[in-house]
């Protein structure tokens, strides 16, 4: 069961790195991105379970934050080319 | 005796129940990951996606959970599940706002805005914005 749902998340795995690799616009790379954490996130709790060591759930737990400020950061960088532009000043750029 | 085998069927019924949830759940992230490659452009992507987000994570989390029982372990699960529940819209609304503003245009089979406004027609086939 443990071992049926790592493996199938090693799939889905791969299959988002190979749009990663092969997406035509930036935007599917960065969802690709997005989905990979996402994923990397449910691999660490099953293999968790699967070993019987659930304490990787912590980590999961942060990477679950970590997944979410990395892709809105990355879209802001895409977008404006700059990581301190404050778009509710300068209003958003065209 | 006969108390410790219905609470025998009882821990199998749960066993059955968590387990289901984890196959199903481990069935909709493949399904989900299949969709990414096969959908034709960014937002149709983001939907399949979506997938593995909400059922694929929500049925995992939660079979592990059933499985973990009233512990500090199903907590945690629990605020996986929380988390997602709320980042996954977020980062999927602020990917679909990004390829909008930077004029990817969504893949029509039919351009329904030019029957309503006397647009010009746009070709079905074509990917890059034809329209405006």
């Amino acid at each position: 069961m443990y071992t049926f749902a790592t493996i199938a998340i090693i799939a889905a795995l791969t299959l988002a790195v190979t749009r990663a690799v092969r997406g035509p616009t930036i935007f599917d790379r960065i969802l690709a991105g997005n989905t990979v954490g996402t994923l990397a996130i449910l691999l660490l709790i099953a293999i968790g379970f699967l070993f019987g060591r659930p304490e990787w759930l912590d980590i999961a737990l942060t990477y679950a934050f970590l997944n979410l400020i990395a892709t809105l950061t990355i879209l802001k960088y895409v977008r404006y080319d700059d990581l301190e532009y404050d778009s509710s000043e300068k209003g958003p750029k065209s | 005796m006969s108390q410790a085998s219905s609470l025998d069927l009882l821990y199998l019924m749960i066993d059955v129940l968590s387990g289901a949830m984890i196959l199903a759940g481990s069935f909709f992230i493949i399904v989900g990951a299949i969709g990414l490659i096969r959908m034709p452009d960014v937002f149709t992507r983001m939907h399949a996606v979506s997938v593995i987000e909400t059922i694929g994570a929500g049925l995992l989390l939660s079979g592990l959970m059933i499985q973990a029982g009233p512990t500090l372990l199903a907590l945690k699960l629990f605020f996986v599940f929380v988390l997602f529940f709320f980042t996954a819209p977020v980062a999927t609304h602020a990917v679909a706002q990004a390829a909008l503003s930077a004029g990817e245009t969504p893949q029509l089979s039919e351009d329904r805005r030019s029957k309503t406004a006397a647009a010009t027609p746009v070709n079905s086939n074509d990917n890059e914005g034809a329209d405006d």
